[in-house]
């Protein structure tokens, strides 16, 4: 889930507004952007790019290995199991608001077809410095800068937020994993985290949570093993409970998913967790330093 | 959304095929009498979209017409949770032989449906888990499948169900079918009734209907109860906005989910109390001069932080959007800016010149000037 630039992409509703955007800051970012789905403009090019009808057309021309959709969400499902069913392995799913029983059926084609969603409803993926898949702002160069430094992150506007604060501290990334903010993501935080403890290129990581569900519990889990410093922010600490935080996912019922859960897991595994955004640079620079023990020891101080 | 226990099994349970007791919805005590002399011995029900309202008396037995009368005025107009009491159900009176729980929910770990089937009907599924794991039965269901009658039938293995099992079987199928039908996040039927005569009944139903697929569910969201909203939570809904008043006075306004309950936690983090939370992250970035309004039309707002941190939604759009309103309503509260992202540089230099403030350059001095401010 670390896009490179030999990554062949195909993009889903490449035509809209969004996506004709989109695709053309991608290009620019160093995005290998190979073929665009709109049945209606088969045969045209957009924005330099071939349009085909389908997902499976544009695979047998073009190749493709990400797909990333920009497509409403009444069409979402369809366009993802015909995506999975053309062999896409990456599947970016940047649509929020598709009804929970068709997300059910996109995994299950998912599932049956060995493709990788990421989403629904994520801000995309980011290579700072390579290529970029989705709608985050790659190419700002006061957010975005090459690095060593993983960043997971539930929300774009907050995942956002969190790499501009290193960037300013001088710490570049090594990718972005935007995750999504629906309850049920096919990438979750574990995932990401797993992507990322494997990943030669990255030294540190910073997981970016939020209030409900039990991603940040679970992937406290793998946490434990692992060498690499790790910090992370769970934003919603002061949520009103039973009420639902414009993510799908947000939402805290009774004690699953609470805010002291996460923290309490994430402590336990070693993870620094901090109280505001602007205590993750600072955090991670101890950590490079100091090593994985020493970052609790330098921020409980 | 949610739905009010009469609407559940009006719409969806008697839809699938599932008994339910004889009712008649009435918003009057005079409506209940008649009801009553209708249906014989039976029970009143106030219709909330909540739980526990037997607990908080909105759930009582009557013998009589006169009865059900005066029960009636007990309940309606009383409030539970958030909700005031305006509709109660009278239902005929059922003998129980035992209780059973049957559900089906989204399991967002294995993200299929979940079915659920329990004997031990009549309390939460929570306190059931909690006390007896072992009595509720679960069974994963492929989403592209129906569950088969053999998957059903093993599920209710060993229970002991005798005539009933049948009955059962039947209605969990049934149950599975109308969650697909109707896009439901849960549909539960707690107690699923044994009665004395034999027949299995649906006493109580609850149902939520996915806000994602409301498009398509049109007809039965009709159906859906009205939220307890704030007449400002209203205005927001009305303009596409989510919004949730709090009891703070420093008011919210942000783009995106995380970076809005972000800002609240750091309102809280430097000890002071937020006012809202709104969005207008994803399509909605473009609404920020009616968001404006709405955050600042809170009586409680005493100081205002804008957040905002462009990746899709960009904050000159935003920002445009927050000097149009402020020439309209001139706030009479101090307002601090923090400005990242897409569009920052003409998003700065249009509140520099047009509002000439001066945005913070992080958000936590932003958030701690207006905390301050309203002290």
């Amino acid at each position: 889930m670390i896009v490179r630039r030999k990554d062949r992409v195909i993009v889903l509703g490449i035509t809209g507004k969004q996506g004709t955007f989109w695709t053309e800051k991608m290009i620019a970012y160093g995005t290998n952007v190979v073929a665009g789905i709109n049945p209606k403009r088969a045969g045209e090019t957009h924005v330099g790019v071939p349009i085909f009808a389908t997902t499976a057309e544009a695979v047998t021309a073009a190749g493709g290995d990400v797909g990333v959709m920009f497509i409403p969400p009444p069409m979402a499902k369809d366009a993802a199991v015909s995506a999975a069913e053309a062999g896409i392995k990456t599947l970016v799913v940047l649509t929020e608001h598709i009804p929970a029983q068709d997300v059910m059926a996109m995994h299950a084609a998912a599932a049956r077809h060995g493709t990788r969603i990421v989403g629904p409803n994520t801000a995309g993926l980011v290579t700072p410095g390579e290529c970029f898949v989705g709608i985050m702002p790659a190419f700002v160069p006061s957010v975005f800068k090459p690095g060593r430094i993983g960043v997971i992150s539930r929300s774009g506007s907050l995942g956002t937020l969190v790499c501009l604060n290193l960037t300013r501290a001088g710490i570049g990334q090594s990718a972005f994993i935007g995750i999504g903010g629906d309850p049920m993501l096919g990438t979750t935080t574990r995932d990401a985290l797993e992507a990322l403890d494997k990943d030669a290129g990255t030294d540190a990581i910073v997981i970016v949570g939020e209030i409900g569900g039990g991603m940040e519990e679970n992937a406290a889990e793998y946490a434990k093993k692992m060498n690499k410093p790790m910090v992370a922010f769970i934003a919603g600490a002061a949520a009103p409970p039973g009420k639902k935080m414009g993510h799908a996912g947000a939402i805290v019922t009774g004690n699953a998913g609470s805010y002291a859960s996460k923290r309490q897991a994430l402590e336990a595994a070693g993870v620094v967790v901090v109280d505001t955004p602007s205590q993750i640079a600072p955090a991670v620079a101890t950590g490079l330093q100091a090593g994985r023990g020493g970052t609790k020891a330098a921020v409980s101080q | 959304m949610n739905f009010e226990e009469h609407a559940a099994k009006s719409l969806v349970l008697n839809a699938a095929g599932i008994p339910v007791p004889r009712g008649i919805l009435c918003i009057s005590d005079a409506e209940v009498a008649m009801a009553a002399a209708k249906i014989g011995p039976c029970v009143v029900k106030a219709q909330v979209p909540v739980g526990k309202r037997g607990k908080a008396g909105g759930i009582k037995l009557a013998a009589s017409p006169d009865e059900a009368k005066k029960v009636a005025r007990q309940i309606l107009g009383m409030r539970i949770g958030d909700y005031l009491v305006e509709r109660v159900l009278v239902e005929e009176q059922a003998k129980i032989e035992q209780e059973f729980y049957a559900a089906v929910l989204h399991d967002v770990t294995a993200r299929k449906p979940l079915l659920l089937f329990s004997t031990e009907g009549g309390m939460d599924i929570e306190e059931i888990a909690a006390e007896k794991p072992a009595a509720i039965r679960r069974l994963l269901v492929d989403i592209d499948v129906h569950p088969s009658p053999a998957a059903i039938a093993d599920m209710l293995k060993g229970l002991n169900l005798g005539g009933a099992e049948a009955q059962v079987a039947l209605i969990l199928g049934q149950l599975y079918a109308a969650f697909r039908t109707h896009d439901a996040e849960l549909l539960e039927i707690n107690p699923l009734a044994l009665l004395a005569d034999g027949r299995v009944v649906a006493l109580d139903c609850k149902f939520v209907l996915d806000d994602a697929a409301i498009y398509r569910q049109a007809e039965i969201a009709k159906g859906g109860a009205a939220g307890a909203m704030t007449a400002l939570e209203k205005r927001g809904a009305e303009a596409g906005l989510k919004l949730i008043q709090l009891d703070g006075n420093v008011g919210v306004l942000a783009n995106g989910a995380g970076l809005t309950m972000t800002t609240m936690d750091v309102i809280r983090h430097f000890g002071g109390r937020p006012a809202n939370f709104l969005e207008i992250g994803g399509e909605a970035y473009t609404k920020s001069e009616i968001a404006l309004d709405l955050v600042l039309s809170n009586p409680g707002v005493k100081s205002l932080v804008i957040n905002f941190c462009g990746a899709f939604a960009r904050t000159d759009v935003m920002a445009d959007g927050v000097v149009k309103a402020w020439a309209k309503l001139k706030p009479k509260v101090p307002v601090f800016f923090s400005i990242h992202g897409t569009g920052e540089e003409e998003a700065v230099r249009l509140v520099r010149s047009e509002l000439g403030i001066e945005p913070y350059d992080f958000m936590e001095d932003a958030i701690q000037a207006a905390v301050k401010a309203a002290q």
